[in-house]
């Protein structure tokens, strides 16, 4: 297996506060990779900086033999790595229609209708909703937009922050339902959850992320059973 | 049923009623009660007391109305909660579209019948349209708040005037030029305020329109400062609109064997102005349901989601920048030939305060509302000339009474889904 995307020794800076220290990891082709961790661990910061916001300010971002650390966001956007935002952002005031030709950019509306339908077949809530505008939907439903919209770029890692933020347990466990489905068809994706539970489930591997720096990392099994991990994320028992 | 279920607590009308009539008391007390004469001034209690009085009745009435179920189904009706786009099902056709041939014919009609007055008051109205149109598409479809917007109209008029002088070029060359030129202002205010959102962008777009003015003023070699400067007529292929013609060129009337009418020019003015704006108007259409369109829009929504997609959002921005700023550009060449005349002082920043009221009181985005608005804060002012008194007062209450009724504008930005292609999933 080939290297898809992989951080070489990578330090994020906000200001003095050091927010990343010599992070590495990897992600390979056709894997699920998880990144798990607490609240301001520097998860979403390490997924930010692949898109240089913020910059990363020492290492290395290599994503198919090349360092994108100093490429602007939207050239990354557009070379095959696709992200469902922390929070979902999705466009409040377009259909769901609207809001995944929106992210159709990086690659031209070519396959718009083709990807649709698959979409559609991949999340049917979405077909029902497809003329009304997003704002209109529930929050599972609009995880389920933001997904879609990064899958209609055709990406060849997807990226997902947090995608059971603020949702009820059941809700959540569809979405991770939906992602296993994603990932059996050769998606390549990396995962950044609290919800360790769920994601080390989901992946093959994972990374454990404790004040900016990998603390562990493992197959998701090995992880789901770690004592240390348990007692940190699992709530024990 | 439902009659029993609606009481009317009269005890909270009395209170409502009352706390209405301190209210007139402290807003007309100074202004109404007490009236300057020489350095002494008069009380005027009974007027104030009249005043008063209507406020509290009214108030009443009206507190009283709400309760009941008509008043309460009016409220509701009025109440829209649903915030944002109106998005309606791809391929919709409404019902009124016979409106807009009959408006474009009685449009083309206007100067033949209209008096000179009218005429003048109407051409007004139009370039308030145009400047309505640049700024929608940069406060309203982006998103993005510009304070400064006056600043490309006097580029636009300014950039008449002075190649006139300066480089012998008429209205025809200029109309282009100008619209170009405001453009790259565009840009350039474009560029250092990529970063700005909100209020940072306002105070910036703000001091961008002050400076134009400011550079208008101080820079009298080449702008005559606050003396002003003289700007051209247009011509018709050549033919000019004054009683006598200039050197070398045949005045409209001589070459057609009609009288004299100073009115001429003014139809000439208006008909070419009428063209340019269906012109922007169709162009906006075509825009919005373009990528780029679309994208100002997504950029309006969320400037995040949009970078996370890949999109260029350097482009998108300065792209509504130059577009809006050249549609102003427009408007600044035909006010200036219009006056036939310009001065700073046409670009203050209460002209940027109106074609933001435009905006603002159409409804963000929604481009028969700018088109209505302008009209509304342009032309009705001068039809009003005998309660210009009131002028100020008419505006506030429009204001607050748009504010509590259509919080989103006159007509609600609306706009029809992206078009299903054939063989698109059903």
């Amino acid at each position: 297996m080939s290297s898809l995307m992989e951080f070489k020794e990578v330090d994020v800076h906000y200001g003095p506060i050091q927010a990343l220290k010599k992070v590495s990891l990897s992600v390979n082709e056709g894997e699920i990779v998880t990144l798990i961790g607490a609240n301001g661990a520097g998860k979403s910061t390490l997924l930010m900086s692949i898109f240089g916001q913020p910059r990363i300010s020492s290492g290395e971002i290599i994503y198919r033999g090349e360092d994108i650390s100093k490429k602007s966001s939207h050239y990354v956007a557009s070379h095959g790595l696709a992200q469902s935002p922390e929070g979902r952002r999705i466009f409040p005031g377009m259909t769901v229609e609207e809001n995944l030709l929106m992210g159709t950019i990086p690659i031209g509306m070519d396959h718009a209708e083709e990807d649709m339908r698959k979409m559609f077949d991949l999340f049917p809530r979405l077909e029902e909703r497809r003329n009304q505008r997003a704002s209109t939907m529930s929050g599972g439903e609009q995880q389920m937009l933001a997904i879609a919209r990064a899958l209609m770029s055709r990406p060849k890692l997807l990226l997902l922050d947090e995608p059971s933020l603020g949702l009820a347990p059941i809700i959540v466990k569809q979405i991770f339902e939906i992602l296993k489905d994603v990932a059996s068809t050769g998606m390549t994706i990396f995962l950044v959850e609290q919800n360790a539970n769920h994601a080390l489930k989901l992946a093959d591997r994972g990374y454990v992320m404790v004040n900016g720096e990998i603390r562990m990392s493992g197959t998701g099994d090995e992880l789901l059973v770690n004592p240390e991990v348990r007692e940190a994320y699992l709530g024990g028992h | 049923m439902s009659q029993a279920v609606v009481s009317i607590n009269y005890k909270k009308s009395v209170i409502d009623a009352v706390i209405a009539g301190l209210l007139a008391l402290i807003v007309f007390g100074p202004i109404v009660g007490i009236v300057l004469d020489g350095y002494d001034f008069n009380a005027e209690p009974e007027r104030l007391m009249w005043i008063v009085l209507t406020v509290m009745a009214g108030r009443l009435a009206a507190s009283v109305f709400f309760q009941t179920s008509k008043g309460a189904a009016f409220l509701y009706k009025h109440s829209s909660k649903d915030e944002g786009v109106h998005v309606l099902l791809p391929g919709h056709k409404s019902k009124l579209r016979w409106i807009i041939p009959l408006t474009i014919v009685i449009a083309l009609l206007v100067p033949f019948i209209a008096s000179k007055y009218i005429l003048t008051v109407v051409i007004l109205g139009l370039i308030y349209v145009l400047l309505g149109l640049g700024l929608n598409i940069v406060v309203g479809l982006a998103g993005l708040l510009d304070l400064g917007f006056v600043g490309f109209y006097a580029i636009g008029a300014y950039g008449l005037a002075l190649g006139y002088e300066h480089l012998g070029l008429g209205f025809w060359s200029m109309l282009p030029i100008a619209a170009i030129i405001a453009a790259i202002f565009g840009a350039i205010l474009g560029f250092p305020v990529l970063r700005m959102h909100g209020d940072y962008l306002a105070i910036v777009t703000l001091g961008f329109g002050e400076i134009i003015r400011l550079v208008l003023t101080n820079w009298t070699e080449l702008t005559q400062g606050p003396n002003g400067m003289n700007a051209p007529l247009p011509t018709f292929f050549g033919m000019e609109f004054k009683r006598r013609a200039s050197e070398g060129h045949v005045p409209f009337h001589e070459f057609f064997g009609i009288p004299y009418s100073s009115a001429y020019k003014y139809i000439f003015i208006y008909l070419v102005l009428l063209l340019v704006v269906l012109g922007v108007l169709y162009v906006k259409k075509r825009l919005t349901k373009m990528p780029i369109g679309r994208a100002w829009e997504a950029l309006r929504e969320d400037e995040i989601a949009c970078r996370s997609l890949g999109l260029n959002h350097v482009l998108v921005k300065l792209s509504a920048f130059m577009i809006g700023a050249s549609t102003g550009g427009l408007a600044g060449v035909f006010f200036a030939t219009y006056q036939g005349f310009v001065n700073p002082s046409s670009f203050t920043f209460f002209e940027s305060a109106l074609i933001l009221a435009i905006v603002v009181l159409g409804g963000m985005g929604s481009t028969l509302g700018v088109v209505i608005a302008a009209f509304v804060l342009t032309v009705a002012p001068e039809l009003l000339r005998e309660f210009a008194d009131y002028r100020v007062l008419a505006f506030g209450m429009l204001m607050v009474l748009m504010m509590i009724w259509k919080p989103r504008g006159l007509v609600r930005m609306t706009r029809t889904g992206v078009e299903q292609r054939e063989g698109n999933v059903k």
